[in-house]
């Protein structure tokens, strides 16, 4: 079942001609996801495949339900109706991590952010030394050049992100959430966070749903844009975008990148002008 | 001129006793009433300096600190325990503040009813004074917690009570250190008072009611002095151990 997640939830006319992917069981399936906050509709009957080991952009019109998506796959706020599998599993089974806006807020102002990042690892109680290694292998592999004995509020923004990023990674989690990680941080620092996430995900290959409001971003680091329609949120596209990695500025001026990004963009502004 | 800031706080000590001075040796206070700077300087040299004043002081400084403690040692984490749900603390919130608008001076005769005329009765309305300034400030500090930051330890797989003593109880801490600087002015106050009328023997409020009654100004303004010391210390040192433990208080 599920042979193509791309084909089997897009409903109108996708983009590229899919090629035959590899088949394999989708990573996460959502079933009939139902929500409503008072009288809104943000979800009714909505069903989702994420596919397995890859980075899934979240867009769509300002207050459609993005952020509740991913905070109810992530158990953040409870779902209505319906069900979230992983694997067939349970959230409660499996190891996930989610990445919050607001750095500011998200991280522990009292720690420093070596014991940030270990902090997951002290709640699995992973013995102290053991912590040490971890978080020393993960900075290892991501090649981070940073001051982890500085707190926090010592450091930059993107700094910061960084550390939240990290500390959602130290677990090895199945499944990365991020929900809009660099829009608080400005351009020069977006455009390297970007670089760094990218790197992140090529190194770990950590299936990844990401909710950006930034076309450009959600496509340059995508393998497939999820596209949301409003009231209740619909999947209006399900856009494969498979430009090899690493990309680069180059990309951006790829004639596909271009093309995807165009067929997002037209999507969108047909959702937004139904609404 | 930069070099000269940290001086900018002597300014007014300096302009205050000038003022002083002024006033007494043109006679415009009754010299009864107004000895001069030096001459009450003496008298606080004096008697912190094997005087009665000293005895004074050290047994306000006991009994302010004792009601401290016992203020804090209940207040914390009654405070943390109602905060963290905030349906409780809006079913006692009234309570609190009731009686944290009631003059603690209101409480004295019942306070002497309930442990008698000795140090157990100033203690314990100073420390009834204190405990309720501070569980209001650590109530309201573990509720206020920011939610982004419970909800990270929460979807990080903490549990209620490691999100308790993970996050909201340092997330209250710089709230808790307010609660104690209002917390340990307020007991002052209330000791001091407590020992000027409540057939006291000694403590700085005792000391000054005495001097008073002799019309020894010298020994009154020096007391006054010595409370002013005391008070301003107590302040200082708590935020100097606030500074020290919540490094990120403010940033
Ligand atoms: N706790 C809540 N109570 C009531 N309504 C809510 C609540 N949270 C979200 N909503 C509403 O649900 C809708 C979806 O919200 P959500 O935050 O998921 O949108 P979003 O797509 O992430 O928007 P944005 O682009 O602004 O981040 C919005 O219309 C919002 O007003
Ligand atoms: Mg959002």
């Amino acid at each position: 079942m599920n042979a193509d997640a791309a084909l089997r939830t897009s409903s109108t006319g996708a983009v590229a001609p899919v090629e035959p992917v590899v088949v394999t069981r989708p990573h996460v399936t959502i079933r009939g996801l139902s929500k409503r906050f008072d009288k809104a509709v943000i979800y009714d009957k909505f069903d989702l495949d994420i596919p397995r080991g890859k980075l899934v952009s979240v867009f769509g019109p300002n207050g459609c339900g993005k952020s509740t998506l991913i905070n109810m796959i992530a158990g953040l706020i409870p779902m209505d109706e319906g069900q979230v599998l992983f694997d067939g599993m349970l959230l409660s089974d499996i190891k996930f991590g989610y990445v919050f806006q607001n750095y500011r807020e998200a991280l522990f102002p009292w720690l420093r952010a070596f014991d940030n990042i270990a902090y997951p690892l002290k709640l699995m109680h992973v013995p102290k030394a053991e912590r040490r290694a971890r978080v020393e292998k993960l900075v290892a592999r991501l090649g981070v050049k940073l001051d982890l004995n500085r707190y926090p509020y010592e450091m930059s923004g993107g700094q910061q992100q960084l550390i939240s990023i990290m500390r959602a990674l130290v677990v090895e989690p199945e499944i990365l959430f991020l929900d809009e990680p660099f829009s608080a941080l400005d351009y020069e620092m977006t455009l390297f966070m970007r670089e760094q996430l990218q790197r992140l995900f090529i190194e770990t290959r950590t299936t990844t749903v990401l909710v950006s409001h930034d076309l450009e971003e959600a496509v340059y680091l995508a393998d497939h844009v999820l596209l949301l329609s409003r009231h209740p949120a619909l999947v209006a596209d399900f856009v494969l975008y498979d430009a090899p990695r690493p990309r680069s500025d180059a990309t951006l001026s790829d004639d596909e990148f271009v093309r995807v990004k165009a067929h997002c963009l037209e999507v969108f502004q047909r959702e937004v002008r139904r609404a | 001129m930069k070099r000269l800031d940290p001086f900018l706080p002597f300014l007014g000590v300096i302009g205050l006793i000038a003022v002083w001075y002024v006033a007494v040796w043109n006679k415009i206070v009754d010299p009864v009433l107004l000895p001069s700077p030096t001459e009450a300087a003496i008298a606080l040299w004096k008697g912190m300096n094997g005087g009665k004043l000293g005895i004074d002081f050290i047994q306000t400084v006991h009994r302010t600190v004792v009601s401290i403690a016992i203020a804090a040692v209940i207040a914390i984490p009654l405070g943390i325990f109602l905060g963290s749900s905030e349906k409780l603390y809006r079913s006692v919130e009234f309570v609190i503040d009731f009686f944290r608008s009631t003059p603690a001076s209101a409480m004295f005769p019942l306070f002497l009813v309930l442990f008698g005329v000795g140090d157990k009765a100033k203690i314990s309305v100073a420390a009834f004074g204190a405990m309720l300034v501070i569980l209001f400030n650590v109530a309201y500090g573990v509720m206020n917690a920011r939610k982004t930051r419970l909800l990270a330890a929460k979807v990080m797989g903490a549990s209620r009570l490691r999100v308790l003593s993970d996050v909201m109880l340092l997330e209250s801490l710089p709230q808790t250190f307010v609660g104690l600087r209002n917390g340990v002015s307020l007991a002052l106050v209330i000791i001091v008072v407590a020992e000027m009328f409540i057939g006291s023997q000694d403590g700085l409020g005792h000391r000054v009611f005495e001097a008073q009654q002799l019309f020894n100004m010298p020994d009154m303004y020096a007391a006054i002095f010595a409370a002013g010391a005391l008070g301003y210390g107590l302040n200082l040192l708590f935020l100097l151990i606030e500074r020290r433990f919540v490094h990120w208080s403010g940033k």
